[in-house]
């Protein structure tokens, strides 16, 4: 690979170790890939979160005096301040690796955003942008929505390229690796976000690491709700990084610009009933449920709203917990348009900065059934030993009102 | 029994000398499923469920895991001194390369096909990936037509 002066002072500690051993990373993913060179990024976006290797890989760079060069937004991890409030105390173990997180975000440099949708509000590409995400769900809205250009970033290498300010070219950075190759016809009826969950979770699974192209939807309500589910569920089941929505996303003016000019390599038909088979496979039957959890991707302000109304006058039932995670901007917009008070009042929570992905989930609801809108939500918490029920938001709502279904 | 050795052409993807046995896995792997003690898998049904990745030469296609799994699981073998000597891929992903690259593992790709075909577990291995050479002792029965290099 081609390094300029810079890049080769950067790499020999002119610019500090830290520089030094995030170049390291930069350089050897180019030769993995064999990348001719580097680009400049414009934004990064970093996945860790608070579990030991995050913290020390955090901590690591932190002690290396590194800073990020370009704004760098990151996940979340949990509010256990917030959590302790409500009654919801965890080990000490786990509050200092959220706490010591914290403080090297703060070090490095990172902008304390604790969002996994960051493309909604704080970190927002433009088309064209050569940007590092991390965090699976934002890959693919940045990708193909905001039409931006990102690699497959892991936490550490989008941390590198914080750092460094730039990745090598390759992959989805070349127009070449853009293209469509699976066309999939959604024949199916798209009500709510939940539908979109439920058509990402499936065709994920047939694409794998391929490029979906979703043809006839322009008529279909395509909410930055529905797009941020559609790509959390593809980066689930599959490793999808890139699709096109024929009209809506800006690469696919119609199928042959989607494509490149190539026939796809394979042709899908999602239905209906394909649809209600991802739900009906894989969540738990239904039953008396302990809690409810809503937010994996974060939710939005819409979605925030939907919920409050949805509760607004009413009481959730006392043997559930009711949990909306968001962001902590987000969280801050509910309170001021009163939406955190009626949630509050019906006897759930708006929590922020948290992620349905963390210990503290764990230590609470081990062996316990909830009930979520999100495959992505239930998926990564098998390992925790927590079984979740699917279903869309009104129905988990309805559930926590009752204490089941 | 006279033994001699084989070269492989490679491609470094980080740099540095590594030595050991050789242990291959058909199963691509997560370190996490790895006893940071003994280096030994303890993932259920692992193609090296109770084999110890510790100072060997792992081959294997490529990792597996979310990001914070796989960096969780070297930093531990690491820890512990349990991490492999090298490693020997066929399809790497920014996981495994950043953490070969923090934790200072010779990681190569795209060896000779033949490399394949004479490595054994419990094979000595030299990973020389600055000079993209990978180096196998070989009893001399074996690899006649291969490009030897005599000792």
């Amino acid at each position: 690979m081609q390094l300029t002066v810079k890049e080769n002072k950067m790499l020999k500690g002119a610019f500090g170790p830290g520089a030094a051993e995030a170049m390291r990373i930069i350089v050897a993913l180019g030769e993995a890939y064999d990348a001719p060179r580097m680009v400049e990024v414009s934004r990064a976006h970093e996945a860790f979160g608070a579990s030991e290797s995050s913290t020390w890989f955090l901590e690591l760079f932190a002690s290396l005096n590194a800073r990020c060069v370009v704004p760098t937004t990151c996940n979340p991890t949990f509010d256990y301040e917030y959590l302790e409030k409500v009654g919801k105390c965890l080990p000490r173990e786990d509050t200092d690796l959220c706490r010591r997180t914290g403080e090297a975000r703060v070090k490095l440099g990172i902008i304390p955003s604790y969002c996994c949708t960051p493309y909604l509000q704080e970190n927002v590409p433009r088309v064209g942008e050569v940007i590092a995400f991390s965090e699976s769900s934002a890959t693919p809205y940045v990708n193909a929505v905001c039409g931006a250009r990102s690699h497959r970033e892991s936490a550490n290498s989008a941390l590198a390229a914080a750092i460094c300010g730039r990745v090598p070219l390759y992959g989805y950075l070349l127009n070449r690796n853009r293209k469509g190759e699976i066309l999939v016809n959604v024949d199916a009826r798209l009500r709510d976000d939940f539908d979109y969950h439920l058509l990402g979770y499936a065709v994920g699974k047939e694409a794998g690491t391929g490029i979906p192209v979703f043809d006839k939807m322009e008529s279909l309500c395509t909410s930055p709700e529905d797009l941020t589910s559609l790509g959390a569920e593809m980066a689930t089941s599959g490793a999808v990084s890139m699709y096109h929505i024929i009209g809506i996303t800006p690469e696919a003016k119609d199928l042959k610009t989607a494509f490149g000019g190539k026939p796809p390599k394979k042709t899908i038909t999602v239905t209906d009933a394909d649809l209600r088979r991802v739900q009906r496979v894989n969540s738990q039957p239904k039953g008396k449920i302990d809690f409810v959890m809503f937010g994996c991707p974060h939710y939005n302000f819409w979605q925030v709203r939907d919920v409050a109304r949805l509760l607004e006058g009413k009481k959730i039932c006392k043997d559930v917990d009711f949990w909306v995670l968001t962001s902590p901007t987000t969280r801050n917009l509910a309170k001021v348009m009163g939406y955190e008070g009626i949630i509050n009042k019906a006897g759930g929570h708006i929590i922020g900065g948290t992620c349905s992905d963390q210990v503290c989930w764990e230590r609470f609801y081990r062996g316990k059934v909830g009930v979520t809108d999100s495959l992505k939500a239930w998926y990564y918490n098998v390992h925790r030993g927590i079984s979740f029920i699917l279903e869309r938001r009104s129905a988990c709502v309805a559930a926590a009102l009752k204490g089941g279904f | 029994m006279t033994k001699r050795t084989i070269s492989f052409k490679c491609h470094k993807i980080t740099g540095g000398l590594g030595r050991g046995e050789s242990l291959i896995s058909a199963d691509d792997i997560c370190f996490y499923g790895a006893d940071p003690d003994t280096g030994k898998i303890f993932e259920k049904g692992h193609d090296l469920e109770g084999q110890s990745v510790a100072q060997k030469v792992v081959i294997f296609r490529a990792g597996k895991g979310s990001s914070v799994v796989q960096g969780e699981g070297l930093h531990q073998l690491k820890k512990k001194g349990t991490v492999p000597a090298a490693m020997i891929i066929q399809d790497p992903d920014t996981v495994l390369v950043a953490g070969a690259v923090i934790w200072r593992i010779p990681l190569v790709d795209r060896v000779e096909k033949k490399f394949y075909k004479y490595v054994k577990n419990g094979s000595e291995v030299e990973v020389n990936a600055d000079r993209g050479r990978i180096t196998l002792t070989v009893e001399s029965s074996q690899g006649s037509k291969g490009s030897r290099e005599k000792k």
